[in-house]
């Protein structure tokens, strides 16, 4: 099997004449190796399938985890990274001669993580316990000298579902995704037969959506509001300028049979729940841990942690999704359209990311892909199409799920094109129309 | 690469039980036609097998590889090495999130507090053996013991 060789992107070009000026494409002074890298095109170990006229091209590779991206104006695309790549967590890169492919890289910070995003000149990106910022030059390249600024800080982090994913609304807030540190709030996690704590006591600190000012140095849990809450893990979010709302992918339950195996067989583990997506105002409840929501049902379902058998309703004070898509994908890219490169259909509606599911074992997994869903009026106006597949390798590896390639962060362009991150090999797609 | 050890299967049992364990771990395939009992490590790793499947499949896979960042994989030293601490974590589930290989884990191990004893010594006995292991098998009186120290 082939594999792309990350040595030969490494072999670098040291650009020099980067590192100087105010004003250039430099790395953070106190990361003094910070690199200027002369990018080497390599060559896909997978052919993407898009829509007719879609075109993909690698606009980089091996970074290692790419996990969220977002572009500035300038067509600076920063991805944040998981890994270290030679120490550095946030790769900086830039398509200088316009051929689709990124023929510079700077890597800087030092803080692993997932979330990323420019808003009014400011790069913020979070670890999993903080979020910070950088001031932008106005080129958009990060000034040599800035440091970063602590905007949050003292989040929970309890290894299950750490990451910290962040979206801006228009209003000089930040919202921040804190994961419930459980699947399911039982007394104990995933453990056959136990029931859910009620009430679930980690909904005071974790399963829900934080907002902070996105201004105020070093804010912590005092200092946010709970935006909404009884949401087990969000890692794609975005927010909807069209609607003015902030929407989220929700990570649903995991283990309905192993947890209940009398109440759920293997196949039903495969398709509940749905993987939802909720548009949210202030103060909304989605519902976890009490409730799970049946896409075959149409209903919010109570939790058999809760006294549940699979078929009794609940979730009276719990929002309804505004869409729902099969159980287990794992949504961790959520982008509204704004563009107008591609065609009318794609204006405002919602492209996700679904990195590929785990928890449908024995039953093939599912997923690895970009899908599509048309919005009008603020709304989902027909069914989810799948628009980008092929990151797995094949049917195969999306079976067994050993995929080459996991769709995770996805950005648009000032061009009106939109980039797909992979955080296997840290492969980072662009995808345009012509 | 799979070695193909079909023409073991009809040896007589006393030779069967002379083998090193790793070639009696590759030979068993179903289909046989010879009318010898099962050695007591083939019953072990057959209902090890079922028990793998009905307890851990959803989380390690069937693969045993588990899932990147989220449930470890089983390929691993820590399965071939100390028995006692492998019946401590099937028995007490683990979430310490401890660095294996490199890697941190997510999902929490949950404890299986009723597991009985035969299960336990069978489905290590196949997980020490499968996904590329090859490892002692593991004797019910050494679960039981174990337990007994754990409580």
């Amino acid at each position: 099997m082939k594999q792309v060789n990350n040595n030969l992107v490494c072999l670098l070009l040291l650009l020099t004449a980067a590192c100087q000026g105010s004003n250039s494409l430099s790395p953070n002074s106190s990361d003094t190796t910070g690199n200027v890298l002369k990018l080497l095109p390599s060559n896909p170990d997978v052919s993407l399938s898009l829509p007719a006229r879609f075109n993909a091209t690698v606009f980089a590779d091996g970074l290692g985890k790419a996990r969220h991206i977002s572009i500035t104006p300038s067509g600076y695309v920063y991805v944040k990274l998981a890994s270290n790549k030679n120490g550095k967590t946030i790769a900086c890169l830039k398509d200088k001669n316009g051929d689709g492919v990124s023929d510079e890289e700077i890597d800087f910070g030092t803080f692993k993580g997932t979330g990323i995003k420019i808003k009014n000149g400011y790069l913020y990106a979070s670890s999993d316990e903080e979020v910070y910022r950088y001031k932008l030059n106005s080129d958009g390249t990060v000034p040599a000298t800035e440091q970063p600024e602590k905007i949050i800080t003292g989040l929970l982090s309890r290894g299950e579902h750490e990451a910290k994913a962040i979206t801006l609304d228009n209003n000089g807030n930040i919202y921040v995704n804190i994961g419930a540190y459980s699947n399911s709030c039982q007394i104990e996690d995933r453990k056959t037969g136990s029931l859910g704590r009620k009430p679930c006591p980690i909904l005071d600190s974790a399963g829900g959506i934080w907002q902070f000012k996105a201004d105020k140095p070093n804010q912590t849990y005092a200092d946010g509001t709970r935006y909404a809450t009884g949401l087990r893990n969000v890692v794609g979010l975005d927010w909807n300028t069209s609607t003015n709302t902030l929407f989220v992918m929700q990570h649903g339950r995991d283990q309905l049979h192993s947890i209940f195996p009398a109440m759920y067989t293997d196949k039903d583990n495969a398709e509940l729940p749905a993987e939802c997506m909720y548009e949210l105002h202030k103060g909304d409840n989605a519902g976890w841990p009490y409730i799970y929501y049946d896409p075959k049902q149409h209903k919010k379902i109570l939790a058999p942690e809760y006294g549940g058998d699979g078929k009794k309703t609940a979730g009276t004070d719990a929002i309804n999704p505004v869409d729902a898509f099969p159980a287990h994908m794992a949504p961790n890219g959520l982008l509204f359209y704004t563009g107008t490169q591609f065609p009318a259909k794609y204006r405002n509606g919602a492209f996700i990311a679904f990195h590929g599911s785990w928890n449908r074992a024995p039953e093939p997994q599912a997923g690895f892909y970009v899908v599509f869903v048309p919005f009008s009026n603020g709304k989902p106006s027909g069914k989810w199409e799948v628009f980008a597949d092929g990151f797995s390798g094949g049917p195969k590896n999306t079976a067994s799920g050993g995929a080459l390639h996991r769709p995770c962060g996805l950005a648009q362009g000032p061009d009106g094109s939109i980039y797909v991150t992979d955080d296997v090999k840290g492969t980072v797609w662009k995808i345009t129309y012509k | 690469m799979k070695i193909n050890f079909r023409s073991f299967i009809c040896i007589p049992i006393f030779i069967l039980l002379s083998v090193p364990v790793f070639l009696v771990a590759q030979s068993g395939r179903e289909g046989n036609h010879c009318a010898v009992k099962k050695s007591p490590y083939r019953v072990s790793m057959d209902s090890g097998k079922v028990v793998y499947k009905k307890q851990c499949l959803s989380c390690h896979q069937e693969d045993g590889l588990g899932i990147s960042d989220v449930n470890p994989p089983l390929n691993v030293k820590i399965v071939t090495g100390d028995k006692m601490k492998l019946i401590g974590i099937i028995i007490n589930g683990q979430n310490t999130h401890e660095e294996l290989n490199g890697r941190i884990y997510q999902n929490t191990m949950p404890a299986n507090p009723d597991i009985k004893d035969q299960e336990i010594t069978n489905v290590l006995t196949y997980i020490r053996n499968s996904f590329g292991n090859k490892a002692s098998a593991v004797k019910e009186s050494e679960v039981k013991s174990t337990r007994s120290k754990l409580k």
